[in-house]
C-alpha cells in the first residue's frame, strides 16, 4: 500500500518538487503542525524573520535577484494580515511569491475563532489568485497550480490557506500532471505580421526611442541579452523605467538614464519629441508619463507586453505585441537580421539629427548638483558608494522616498536582477528585508541597503534575522531627519508647511547596530566618506552604516504634477540662471 | 477644476459611457462571484445589474450576465482584467443596442387590492408575458419578462393598481440564431 503522508509533509513534498529551497516565514498556532515537519525536509532551509512583513519583502529580494518564486510561510490572523502589504507590493510589481499560510480547522472558520481571518478574502485583491484548501486531496495539485499562477505568464503573488485539520490528515502523495493550460491563458498572441509592421515603424523613423521597464528582467537575463542586441543593432536611444534598471548597461552612450518623474532632461524630452516609442515590458504607469493627455503628443507607439490587460489602460497605443519580452525580442531581432541586415548604417543618417538633439539636453546634465565641503550631499554619497563598489558585482536594495530615486539616477546597474526597488506600491521598509532575501539568494555577493533613516525604521527589526543567518548586508542610510520625499513635496506643494515629516527623536544607529550584534559606522563629512566606505565595504558582518546628509537637499529633475514631460524643473543650478519666480511655482 | 496641488495629474476630458452587458463563464468554485464582483469594486467600474447561476453541472461552470456602462476604454479593460482571472474560461460583451442579442430581466409584482385593480394590473401587464403566479381575494403576483426601462416603467405604473412589493433580477443574454459565442 502506499505511504500516507500528512497535510504538512505534502506541503514540504511539494515544495521539494518545486526547487524550493529557502522559504521565509515566521511560526504561529495553526501553522504548528507545518513547522513540526520542517526538521524532515533538509533540503529545505527556513529563515526566521522577526515579522511577516519582513518575510514577505525578504521573499521577494530573494524572487528578483534570482529568477525563482520566493516562498512564505506564516500563521493564520495577524500572521496573514502583516504580509498583505508585501503581496501587494510583489503584485504592483509582478513578483513570484508562493504564500503559505495557516488557517483555523475547518470546522471553526466563520466562528471568528482565536487568530482566525478571512485571509483568502482580505488577500484576494492583492494576489494573482489565492486557495483556501478544505480537502486534503486537493493540497499537492493546488501547491502546484500556485506555483504554476504566480510564475508564469505577467508573474506575481498567490496565496494558499490551509486550515490546521489538513496538515494533519493524511492521504497518498503523487506528482501531481502538469496541467496544459491555466483556461486557455497563453502568453504569446502575436504573430509575425505585427513584428513586420515593427519593423516597418523602426525603419521609417527619424526620431525613435526604446521605453524598456520591469517585463524585460521578468522575462529573464536571455531578454536582457537580446535587448541590448537589438538596441544596439538598431542605434536607437534607450530609456528606463524604475524597474527595468540594468536590463541595459547604465553607462552605455545608448542609455538616457531613467524617464519619468524623476528622470534625466534628456530622456523625459526624448519621450516628448520622439516620432517611435517603442514600450517593451513597461506599463505607461503615471509616474512615467506625467500628464497623460500631453504624453508624447508625435509619436507611434508600439507596446510589447505579456499582460493582454497593460495594451491601452492608459495610454492608447498604434501597434500592441502580446507576448513574452524574450520571444519577441528574438522574432523582431530574427526579421531585422533577415530583411534589414543593413539596418544600423541605413539608419545612422536618419537618426542623426535626433542624436544631436539628445545631446544638447545631455548637455544640460540634469543630474548636476551643487557639491559640498562641509556637508555630505546625498548624491555625493551615492555616486562615491557607487565608484567604490562598482567592480563588485553588487546587489543593491532601496527603501522609498528620496534616497530611492537618487540612487536609481547615480548608481549606474549593468546586469539585471542587480536592483531590487519599489516602485508600484512604494513600501518604505521594503529594502532591509529584500537585502536580507536577496543575501540568502547570493551569500557570496555584495549586497547593500541604499535607505532612508524614516523608510529604515519600519522593518530595522530584520536586522537580528540578518545577524542570525550571518548575512552580511549592509544597510546605507542617507540620514537627513526628514522624510524627504514628503518634505519635498511640501517645500514645493503646500508652501513649506513640514507638517510631520521631520523626526525629531530618531535613535542612534550606531548603538542600535551595536545592540543588534552588528557593526555601526557613522560618516559626517564628505573628507572621511570614502574611508568609512571603504570601512564598511571590509567588515564582513551586518553593518548599519549612518551616513549624515545635507537636510534640506532636493531631488531633481522633477515633472511637476500635472504636467508634460518637456516641462522640468530643474535642480538649484538650473533654477539661479531661470529665477523661477512665484508664478512659476505655484505651478508646481 | 481640481487644484493641481497634488502628485497625481488629473484629466478634465468628459467621454461618453455606453452600456454594455458582459457575460462571464466562470469554474463554479468557492469565491469566484467575489473575485469578479471585487474586481468591478476594485477598480471603480460600474455594476447595473448582475444575474449568476450554475449553467453546465458536469463541468460546473456558471454564467455570470453583468451590466455595466463606461467610456470604450473602461469596457475594454473590463473585458481584458476579467479574463486573467484564474477561474474565467471566455468573456463576451454584447452592446445594449446590439440587435443581435436578447435581453431579458424577470420582475415579480405583489399587487393588494380590489377585484377591479387586481384585473387592472393584469392588463397593464399584458405586453411582457404575464404569468399569474399567485391569487387571492385581495392580491395578485404577477411575473413579467422585459428589457429594463420597460420594468421600470412597470414598476411606476402599477403603483395606481395597489403594486406593494418589486422583486426583479438581473438580465441574462443570448445570442440569435444557430451561433453560440465562442
Amino acid at each position: 500500500m502506499a505511504k500516507l503522508y500528512s497535510g504538512a509533509e505534502i506541503v514540504f513534498k511539494c515544495m521539494e518538487d518545486q526547487n524550493v529551497d529557502h522559504i521565509f516565514g515566521y511560526p504561529g498556532g495553526a501553522v504548528l503542525p507545518i513547522y513540526d515537519e520542517l526538521q524532515n525536509f533538509k533540503s529545505i532551509k527556513h529563515i526566521l524573520v522577526r515579522h511577516e512583513q519582513g518575510a514577505g519583502h525578504a521573499a521577494e529580494g530573494y524572487a528578483r535577484s534570482s529568477g525563482k518564486p520566493g516562498v512564505i510561510l506564516v500563521t493564520s490572523g495577524p500572521g496573514a494580515t502583516n504580509v498583505v502589504t508585501a503581496l501587494t507590493d510583489a503584485y504592483m510589481d509582478s513578483i513570484p511569491l508562493v504564500c503559505i499560510s495557516g488557517q483555523v480547522p475547518t470546522h471553526l472558520i466563520g466562528t471568528d475563532a482565536f487568530q482566525e481571518c478571512d485571509t483568502t478574502g482580505i488577500t484576494r485583491p492583492c494576489t494573482k489568485h489565492n486557495w483556501l484548501v478544505k480537502d486534503i486531496n486537493d493540497l499537492a495539485s493546488t501547491i502546484y497550480k500556485a506555483f504554476e499562477v504566480a510564475t508564469t505568464g505577467r508573474p506575481g503573488p498567490v496565496l494558499v490557506d490551509i486550515p490546521k485539520d489538513i496538515q494533519f490528515q493524511k492521504t497518498k502523495y503523487k506528482k501531481p500532471k502538469k496541467e496544459n493550460k491555466l483556461n486557455g491563458k497563453s502568453h504569446n498572441h502575436f504573430n509575425q505580421n505585427s513584428i513586420d509592421k515593427l519593423i516597418e515603424l523602426m525603419s521609417k523613423s527619424s526620431k525613435p526611442i526604446f521605453y524598456t521597464g520591469g517585463g524585460v528582467i521578468n522575462s529573464g537575463p536571455k531578454a536582457s541579452e537580446l535587448l541590448r542586441e537589438l538596441v544596439y543593432a538598431t542605434g536607437f536611444p534607450i530609456t528606463s523605467t524604475l524597474q527595468g534598471l540594468g536590463s541595459f548597461p547604465g553607462e552605455d552612450n545608448q542609455f538616457l538614464g531613467m524617464l519619468g518623474m524623476h528622470g534625466t532632461y534628456e530622456a523625459n524630452n526624448a519621450m516628448h519629441d520622439c516620432d517611435l516609442m517603442i514600450n517593451i515590458g513597461a506599463r505607461f504607469d503615471d509616474r512615467i508619463t506625467g500628464k497623460i493627455d500631453e504624453f508624447s503628443p508625435k509619436s507611434k507607439k508600439v507596446h510589447i507586453d505579456i499582460d493582454p490587460s497593460s495594451i491601452n489602460k492608459n495610454v492608447k497605443v498604434d501597434l500592441a505585441i502580446v507576448g513574452d519580452v524574450k520571444t519577441v525580442l528574438s522574432s523582431t531581432l530574427k526579421s531585422l537580421k533577415q530583411k534589414k541586415s543593413k539596418f544600423l548604417k541605413s539608419n545612422k543618417q536618419k537618426t542623426s539629427k535626433w542624436w544631436e538633439k539628445i545631446q544638447k539636453w545631455r548637455s544640460v546634465r540634469s543630474l548636476d548638483y551643487i557639491g559640498s565641503e562641509e556637508t555630505i550631499k546625498p548624491q555625493y554619497a551615492i555616486e562615491r558608494l557607487y565608484e567604490l563598489t562598482k567592480d563588485k558585482d553588487s546587489y543593491i536594495t532601496t527603501e522609498v522616498g528620496q534616497h530611492q530615486m537618487w540612487a536609481a539616477q547615480h548608481y549606474k546597474f549593468n546586469k539585471p536582477n542587480r536592483w531590487m526597488t519599489s516602485g508600484g506600491l512604494g513600501t518604505m521598509g521594503y529594502g532591509l528585508p529584500a537585502a536580507v532575501g536577496v543575501q540568502v539568494a547570493h551569500p557570496k555577493k555584495l549586497v547593500i541597503d541604499i535607505a532612508g533613516e524614516a523608510s529604515v525604521l519600519m522593518t530595522i527589526q530584520e536586522m537580528s534575522t540578518a545577524v542570525q543567518y550571518n548575512l552580511p548586508i549592509k544597510i546605507f542610510i542617507l540620514n537627513n531627519q526628514y522624510m524627504g520625499m514628503v518634505r519635498q513635496w511640501q517645500e514645493l506643494l503646500h508652501d513649506k508647511n513640514y507638517s510631520e515629516s521631520y523626526t525629531a527623536a530618531l535613535p542612534d544607529f550606531v548603538k542600535l547596530a551595536e545592540a543588534y550584534n552588528c557593526v555601526g559606522i557613522r560618516a559626517k563629512t564628505p573628507e572621511e566618506l570614502d574611508d568609512k566606505i571603504i570601512e564598511m565595504l571590509n567588515t564582513d558582518r551586518p553593518v548599519i552604516f549612518d551616513c549624515m546628509v545635507d537636510k534640506v537637499e532636493n531631488c531633481f529633475p522633477m515633472i511637476p504634477s500635472g504636467k508634460p514631460h518637456n516641462q522640468m524643473i530643474l535642480g538649484p543650478k538650473d533654477q539661479e540662471s531661470k529665477k523661477i519666480t512665484g508664478k512659476g511655482k505655484s505651478l508646481v | 477644476m481640481p487644484n493641481s496641488k497634488s502628485a497625481y495629474s488629473f484629466s478634465n476630458k468628459k467621454e461618453k459611457f455606453d452600456t454594455h452587458i458582459i457575460v462571464v463563464w466562470v469554474d463554479n468554485e468557492a469565491g469566484v462571484l467575489a473575485r469578479v464582483v471585487g474586481l468591478f469594486s476594485g477598480r471603480g467600474y460600474n455594476i447595473e445589474s448582475l444575474a449568476v447561476a450554475q449553467v453546465d453541472e458536469k463541468l460546473k461552470i456558471s454564467r455570470i450576465t453583468i451590466v455595466t456602462t463606461g467610456t470604450p476604454q473602461v469596457v475594454n479593460q473590463i473585458k481584458l482584467q476579467l479574463r486573467k482571472l484564474v477561474p474565467v474560461h471566455k468573456v463576451a460583451d454584447f452592446k445594449r443596442e446590439d440587435k443581435a442579442v436578447i435581453f431579458k430581466e424577470m420582475a415579480l409584482f405583489k399587487i393588494v387590492g380590489p377585484n377591479n385593480k387586481l384585473e387592472g394590473a393584469l392588463k397593464a401587464c399584458k405586453k411582457y408575458n404575464p404569468v399569474l403566479l399567485d391569487k387571492t381575494k385581495k392580491s395578485n403576483v404577477i411575473q413579467i419578462t422585459a428589457l429594463r426601462r420597460e420594468i421600470d416603467k412597470m414598476s411606476k405604473d402599477l403603483k395606481k393598481f395597489g403594486l406593494v412589493s418589486v422583486s426583479r433580477t438581473g438580465a441574462v443574454a443570448m445570442t440569435r440564431g444557430a451561433d453560440i459565442f465562442k
